[in-house]
């Protein structure tokens, strides 16, 4: 059988649910962040499968992966910022013991 | 296009282990090494969908940068030793994961896609340029792109100063 969208997407779906569970069960910020980017990229592989696939000559869905790419730097960037300035001032970056906002 | 499906099995199988290493494994700095070595696997799918410009944006940004970041923050926590446990979520989080990929693939595999014949545009970098700088384009989105780019580099610097 040849690799089609199907088998593509079933992929992108795998990853992102890997990305899912370590995103929430996972203690360690910094895992955490590392289990979005997988997110991220799932997502990515989704809509270049469907660029290809659905509208092979109009690469909207490359630009959209561009941009998600920018963001998930940015994003990347900040958040491990964060993890950092939180260590700093905590000695701990275990997302359950940051409770300071936690009711 | 038999090459293209061997290349797909192998980069689609690299990537999920990868991708389960990270999630699985008590160091996290070799969590870390599988995430770079899923972010390659993540290119070589784009290459395989002839994405080839997408490609090389993925390897210099996450490959070379992002983990780069990530390598950093792990060094400058020291938190190694303490590896990476799961919390009092394990069990529900499992589940919701796989309840998410049962309903996902169930709903893309019985929709009708209306695929396309037509050969796929290569290589995609003159296309996708015009598309970003050129008229009616997406030209807003980049000069905003730029915009957050800076925003982020700024908010990093502030966050980590020395006080």
């Amino acid at each position: 059988m040849s690799v089609g969208l199907e088998h593509y997407l079933i992929l992108s779906a795998v990853l992102f649910s890997i990305g899912l569970y370590g995103a929430l069960a996972k203690k360690n910020a910094i895992v955490i962040l590392m289990s979005i980017e997988i997110m991220l990229n799932a997502v990515n592989i989704a809509m270049v499968a469907f660029s290809r696939y659905i509208v092979p000559t109009v690469l909207t869905g490359q630009i959209f992966a561009i941009f998600i790419i920018v963001v998930a730097a940015a994003e990347a960037a900040v958040g491990l910022a964060i993890v950092i300035s939180i260590y700093r001032n905590r000695e701990t970056i275990e997302s359950t013991d940051i409770d300071l906002m936690k009711w | 296009m038999i090459g293209f499906d061997i290349a797909f099995w192998i980069l689609a199988i690299i990537g999920v282990i990868a991708a389960l290493m990270v999630v699985f494994l008590r160091n996290v700095f070799r969590s870390a090494l599988s995430l770079i070595l899923c972010f390659l696997a993540v290119a070589g799918i784009y290459f395989t969908l002839s994405a080839d410009f997408l490609g090389a944006v993925q390897i210099l940004v996450y490959v070379g940068g992002i983990s780069v970041l990530v390598i950093l923050a792990i060094m400058l926590t020291r938190e190694v030793q303490y590896g990476s446990p799961s919390n009092k979520l394990r069990i529900p989080a499992f589940i919701v994961a796989i309840v998410f990929l049962g309903v996902v693939g169930y709903t893309l595999l019985n929709t009708p896609w209306q695929l396309s014949t037509a050969a796929p545009l290569e290589p995609t970098t003159t296309s996708i340029a015009s598309m970003l700088l050129g008229e009616g384009g997406f030209i807003l989105p980049v000069e905003i792109a730029a915009t957050l780019l800076l925003a982020a580099i700024l908010g990093a610097i502030v966050l980590v100063r020395e006080k």
